[in-house]
């Protein structure tokens, strides 16, 4: 299980180098969006209508934050589960995003997106929230103001920690880690 | 009758809602500590030091310690001989308003279960009140998630199904979750009672401190076992695979129909938040 280090947005070849079970350390710009903003962007991108940012490599972190502290540019923002956004992922896979990071399982269609438009799925760490702020610089909402902490924001990073849970060849990290520590 | 003014409900309730959300109890990082000693898997050893890592961060900065800080659930023990000036609930409601506001606290609840637009102050809180006697009022507050809530769930058993099928439903919820909860997570099951009873008996077991015995040695070795038997599953610190899929279960039973037996399970994650103040 490799580490590397990566910018965001990705590229096809920093995509196929990742395997299931890798550590990553991600720094560059990536966007927030929760399943109410999801539902929106596919609806723009079935009208045709410009997207509030360029989704071509783009990473897209399924948070929604607290509120920043004075001084803070961002509050915890641990992942959500990932689950909630499975309608959606394939339509904005097919459309040039390439990297998503949350939490939990996926479904049988974005697994098979996943292989078919090269994309991958990173898993941060559930409940480490205020941790994983410090590793955002700057937070600024930038679409779907109306929808609160639910808003698509663009998030500047620096080595943002995850670990790749499902990679372009169709491995899984859940379903390794079960098979190998299962004892029932 | 004795009263107690409606500020110092507000008041109490209010830090009790940041100090749960920021404080994580330190019942829960002895637990951890002990499960990383244990665990097998490298990455799963990572998420627990992560874990305590956050809970420090979160300590000192006084930070929520997740992001989901949760809808409020709020449980009351109000003695017969005690008021609140202006009203127990309304009290109760303004003071999650300010902790959400003053402790920086995400607001996760909306209005209306289909029509979904954000109440903006976390309110309504979700209030159980029990009278009891004697003139203190007991109030405690539960921030609660709702990744872990997501995957919790009641079923209603048929009394043949007896112990060995209580057990084999616990284990089958938790598999079904899988990574969604955050594990490692608390395990909160009721057993018996009726429906809604058994359900609120699950939630109501997640305050107890970790670590604590079952009263009832029959419970008390029923939980270890589920225990046991939960870790074996493999989900592992996150659902990356590993020994720590859970840190406690607790169970709550309850006198129950002849024709009955519910099970209800519900699911905290390791920020299982609470705090409570008796006035």
């Amino acid at each position: 299980m490799a580490s590397h280090i990566i910018k965001s947005p990705l590229t096809e070849e920093v995509v196929k180098g990742l395997k299931a079970g890798d550590s990553c350390f991600i720094t560059g710009i990536i966007y927030s969006a929760r399943d109410a903003a999801h539902k929106k962007l596919v609806e723009a991108i079935n009208n045709k209508e410009k997207l509030p940012f360029d989704l071509q490599g783009a990473i897209v972190y399924y948070v929604g934050p607290c509120p920043a502290k004075p001084g803070y540019p961002i509050g915890p923002c641990g992942p959500t589960t990932s689950e909630r956004m499975d309608p959606y992922t394939p339509t904005l896979l097919a459309h040039g995003m390439k990297g998503m990071i949350g939490k939990g399982n996926r479904s049988p269609q974005v697994l098979e997106a996943l292989k078919r438009y090269h994309g991958v799925y990173f898993a941060a760490i559930g409940g480490v929230a205020a941790l994983l702020a410090k590793k955002v610089k700057k937070y600024e909402v930038i679409a779907y103001e109306d929808l609160g902490p639910e808003a698509v924001s663009k998030m500047e990073v620096v080595d943002f920690p995850c670990i790749v849970v499902n990679d372009m060849y169709g491995n899984d990290l859940y379903e390794e880690g079960l098979k190998k520590y299962r004892r029932l | 009758m004795r009263e107690i003014e409606y500020a110092t409900v507000v008041d109490e309730v209010a830090r009790l809602a940041i100090e749960a959300n920021c404080i994580l109890g330190e019942d829960i990082k002895e637990r951890v500590m002990q499960a990383r000693e244990i665990e097998e898997s490298p990455l799963g050893k990572e998420v627990l030091t992560q874990i305590l890592e956050n809970a420090e961060i979160a300590k000192r900065e006084m930070l929520p310690i997740c992001q989901d800080t949760g809808i409020a659930v709020v449980f009351v023990e109000m003695g017969e001989e005690v008021k609140v000036k202006g009203g127990l609930s309304a009290a109760i409601n303004e003071g999650i308003r300010k902790g959400y506001k003053e402790g920086y606290l995400r607001k996760s609840v909306v209005a209306d279960p289909l029509r979904r637009k954000n109440t903006n102050d976390n309110t309504p809180a979700v209030i159980y009140t029990q009278i009891v006697s004697g003139d203190k009022l007991k109030i405690t507050v539960m921030p609660k998630g709702g990744g872990s809530e997501n995957m919790s769930e009641v079923k209603m058993l048929t009394p043949a199904a007896g112990m060995e099928g209580v057990k084999k439903y616990v284990i089958d919820r938790v598999e079904r979750s899988g990574a969604n909860p955050c594990p490692p997570i608390i395990v909160g099951v009721g057993i018996g009672g009726t429906m809604e009873m058994c359900a609120l008996q699950a939630k109501k077991t997640l305050l107890r401190e970790i670590g604590s015995n079952h009263p009832d040695p029959f419970y008390d070795q029923m939980e270890k076992e589920l225990l046991e038997e939960i870790n074996k599953i493999g989900i592992g610190p996150q659902g990356f695979g590993g020994r720590t899929t859970a840190l406690a279960v607790f169970i709550s039973a309850f006198p129950c129909h002849i024709a009955s037996l519910p099970v209800a399970v519900n699911i905290n994650c390791h920020a299982a938040r609470h705090k409570s103040v008796t006035l």
